[in-house]
């Protein structure tokens, strides 16, 4: 079932009624994320930073939910959607500082690549740990329901993820507390090497839902207007007080789980040439073109635009001291308690690592 | 005899035990068709099949509960968490249940499990790819806890915890995989747990280290050997049940102990290193026993060699305890 049909037309009984302007700021949300996420990859394997984990081939699931929420909801992140914080305006220049881990990083270097957050966007930290975020999805609902705010919060996670522990006590305490929140579950086919079908005996996931009385629904989630069209269902249905919403979100993982995989290891090019046919960015693109919003030269200045921007950013951020040596002692609590202002002493007045071959 | 590094050695020594004993299976995320993220059980599921290595689902509390269930009922499951960090998840399971399945049955059940885990940082994995949690588990009473720091000893002491009956954690200095290859035997081999192992014997100042830390304790111990200081390092190997008397005697020897941990210091095994000593050997210390251990904070990113108590940070502990 698609919203936008395999010609590029929209299924009229099922058409949201974006305008032009609001499904072409979609596309280029979704280029530019497809864009640093080609960049970073490149770095990354010059060995310029550490580590990235991608979103290619799932901007429309990541981006398509974003959009449909407002922007007083909340997004609860797993680790793969850095779209979703752009699309919401998180300066590009920040998430490369952080990406390099410098001084502008906002967390000073003390976490790996990819771990955004932003209070300002109403965006919860990535944590590595898989499954953790989703409790605490719920609990930013149940909040905002006691406190009579007129929010609500989508919560991203993985296939895999719903073998979680948390994943299991969110949805129920989501459901016993009737929170508005929405599961939006990327149904990337894999969790690193492990496909879905061996992740779970069901035959989909969003049938999981039935068992905690959550409504659920499962789209194509590389239709941008199909993910928008259900997301925003989900969130009404939260603003009138009727509880959670499971997604589940079907995409591929066209790229390595991160730049520290080979997927060739684990699965046939054949099966992921099928899934390129399908790249949500395709798809969309073919119906802004009808709608002639869209064509080939608008294309290339757009991506030519994207890649100098991100280019410009990682420039700066090389040019960027590391962060304090001192920050490293930081935010462990809200008052620095003695004994790590001891050893941030003795740290900072101690041999440096990077003083080892000066010394002799 | 093989040349292997470290990664080579633990899945010799897997491929051995899966070869020698049935009733034997592995049990993780990743392991089987990708062969582990660091490639640990590479091949090992094609040989032996999926029944044998399983790819579980993303749940260690579904690995490391349904591993005591099979060692409950027969079987020597060795389970891997994909990094020490993701343990938690689990943790319920191996420090209520695996750990004291054994007691609360007056010995009617046991759980002979081994949860092999890489931990330790220096390879810029951050705060959850980083991380040294072994006191954790040290303190939990009926948890043995293994911690190589060499391909031979690797595969030596994996091959007596997979025998052992009862519940084994099993630290792999990740940091180590691939950076150190020796001679390994390519038959199965056990090197029996709780024995430390002196690694450079010295006069003055006794340094105690495992995994990862000992070839930086090492480093220290030649640096400071070129400015006249002879210390002794201790590698632990097992870390629980240990084995105090080559601690105590060395002290008793030196007078001055400086131990060393990634893990933060404050109730890091480094504590409890200290006080064995200082009740064993009081009247034989010359100066106060010294930690270097990583800071009390969470693992960091970009300041990670500076977090990390590398050589840099161990050869002025040396110094000033020898000439306290
Ligand atoms: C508790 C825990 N166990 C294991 C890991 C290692 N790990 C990182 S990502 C991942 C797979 C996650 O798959 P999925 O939830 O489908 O998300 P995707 O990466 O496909 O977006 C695993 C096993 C982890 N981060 N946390
Ligand atoms: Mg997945």
């Amino acid at each position: 079932m698609h919203v936008i049909r395999d010609d590029g037309s929209l299924d009229p009984t099922l058409d949201p009624g974006l305008s032009v302007d609001q499904v072409v700021a979609l596309y280029k949300a979704m280029v530019r994320t497809r864009v640093v996420d080609d960049r970073l990859e490149k770095i990354q394997r010059q060995g310029r930073i550490a580590f990235h984990v991608g979103s290619l081939g799932e901007e429309a699931a990541i981006i398509g939910a974003a959009a449909a929420l407002r922007d007083r909801d909340w997004i609860v992140p797993c680790y793969r959607e850095v779209g979703a914080l752009l699309w919401r305006g998180y300066p590009l220049q920040q998430y490369i500082d952080h990406m390099y881990g410098n001084a502008d990083d906002p967390l000073r270097g003390r976490q790996m690549p990819d771990h955004t957050f932003s209070r300002a966007h109403r965006y919860l930290s990535v944590s590595a740990p898989i499954g953790t975020q989703i409790p605490h999805a719920v609990g930013v609902a149940m909040a905002a329901k006691k406190r009579g705010l007129d929010e609500c919060v989508g919560v991203f996670f993985g296939d895999g993820a719903t073998s979680s522990n948390d994943f299991h006590a969110a949805m129920n305490f989501a459901a016993v507390y009737e929170a508005p929140v929405l599961f939006l579950c990327r149904n990337n086919g894999y969790a690193i090497s492990l496909p879905t079908q061996r992740q779970t005996a069901t035959r989909t996931l969003a049938e999981k839902a039935a068992a905690y009385r959550i409504p659920a629904a499962r789209i194509d989630g590389n239709d941008v207007l199909a993910v928008w069209r259900a997301v925003r269902e989900g969130a009404e249905r939260a603003a009138n007080q009727g509880g959670p919403t499971f997604i589940e979100l079907i995409t591929y993982r066209l790229g390595g789980h991160s730049t520290s995989d080979d997927p060739r290891v684990y699965r046939s090019q054949e099966e992921t040439d099928s899934w390129r046919k399908l790249d949500p960015l395709l798809r969309l693109r073919k119906h802004i073109e009808q709608r002639t919003a869209w064509n080939d030269d608008l294309d290339g200045d757009w991506r030519a635009v994207c890649d100098a921007e991100v280019k410009e950013c990682v420039r700066r951020a090389e040019e960027k001291p590391p962060p304090e040596l001192g920050d490293m002692f930081g935010d462990v609590y809200a008052e620095q308690p003695w004994h790590l202002r001891e050893q941030q002493a003795q740290c900072l007045g101690g041999p440096r690592a990077s003083d080892e071959e000066d010394e002799s | 005899m093989t040349r292997m590094n470290l990664v080579q050695a633990i899945n010799s020594g897997l491929r051995g035990a899966l070869q020698q004993d049935e009733t034997v299976l592995l049990m993780g995320e990743d392991i089987g068709q990708l062969g582990g993220v660091f490639r640990v059980t590479q091949g090992l599921q094609e040989e032996f099949g999926a029944d044998r290595v399983l790819d579980t689902p993303l749940s260690e509390t579904g690995i490391l509960g349904t591993a005591i269930g099979m060692a409950l009922h027969g079987l020597r499951p060795v389970t891997e968490i994909q990094f020490a960090d993701f343990i938690y998840p689990g943790f319920d399971q191996l420090v209520s249940e695996a750990a004291k399945y054994r007691y609360r049955t007056a010995g009617e059940f046991h759980v002979p499990m081994v949860v092999r885990t890489p931990y330790g940082g220096g390879i810029r994995g951050g705060q959850y790819h980083s991380q040294s949690p072994e006191a954790l588990f040290i303190q939990t009473p009926g948890l043995k806890v293994v911690c190589p720091s060499n391909p031979y000893d690797a595969k030596g002491l994996l091959l007596e915890a997979i025998r052992d009956e009862d519940p084994v954690l099993f630290f792999e200095p990740k940091r180590v995989y691939r950076a150190v290859k020796m001679d390994v035997p390519d038959a199965p081999y056990t090197v029996p747990l709780g024995e430390a192992k002196i690694v450079r014997p010295g006069e003055q100042v006794t340094c105690v280290a495992w995994g990862a830390m000992l070839y930086e304790a090492f480093t220290a111990a030649e640096e400071v050997a070129k400015r006249g200081v002879d210390v002794e390092v201790i590698d632990l190997r097992t870390l629980w049940p240990l084995d105090v008397d080559t601690i105590v005697s060395s002290v008793e020897k030196t007078g001055r102990i400086v131990v060393v941990h990634e893990a933060p210091r404050t109730c890091g095994f480094g504590g409890e290193l200290v006080a064995l000593v200082a009740e064993r050997a009081f009247l034989r210390l010359e100066a106060p026993p010294v930690r270097v251990t990583g800071w009390d904070t969470p693992f960091p990113l970009t300041h990670e060699h500076e977090y990390l108590p590398l050589a840099h940070r161990i050869v002025p502990a040396l110094l000033e305890t020898a000439r306290y």
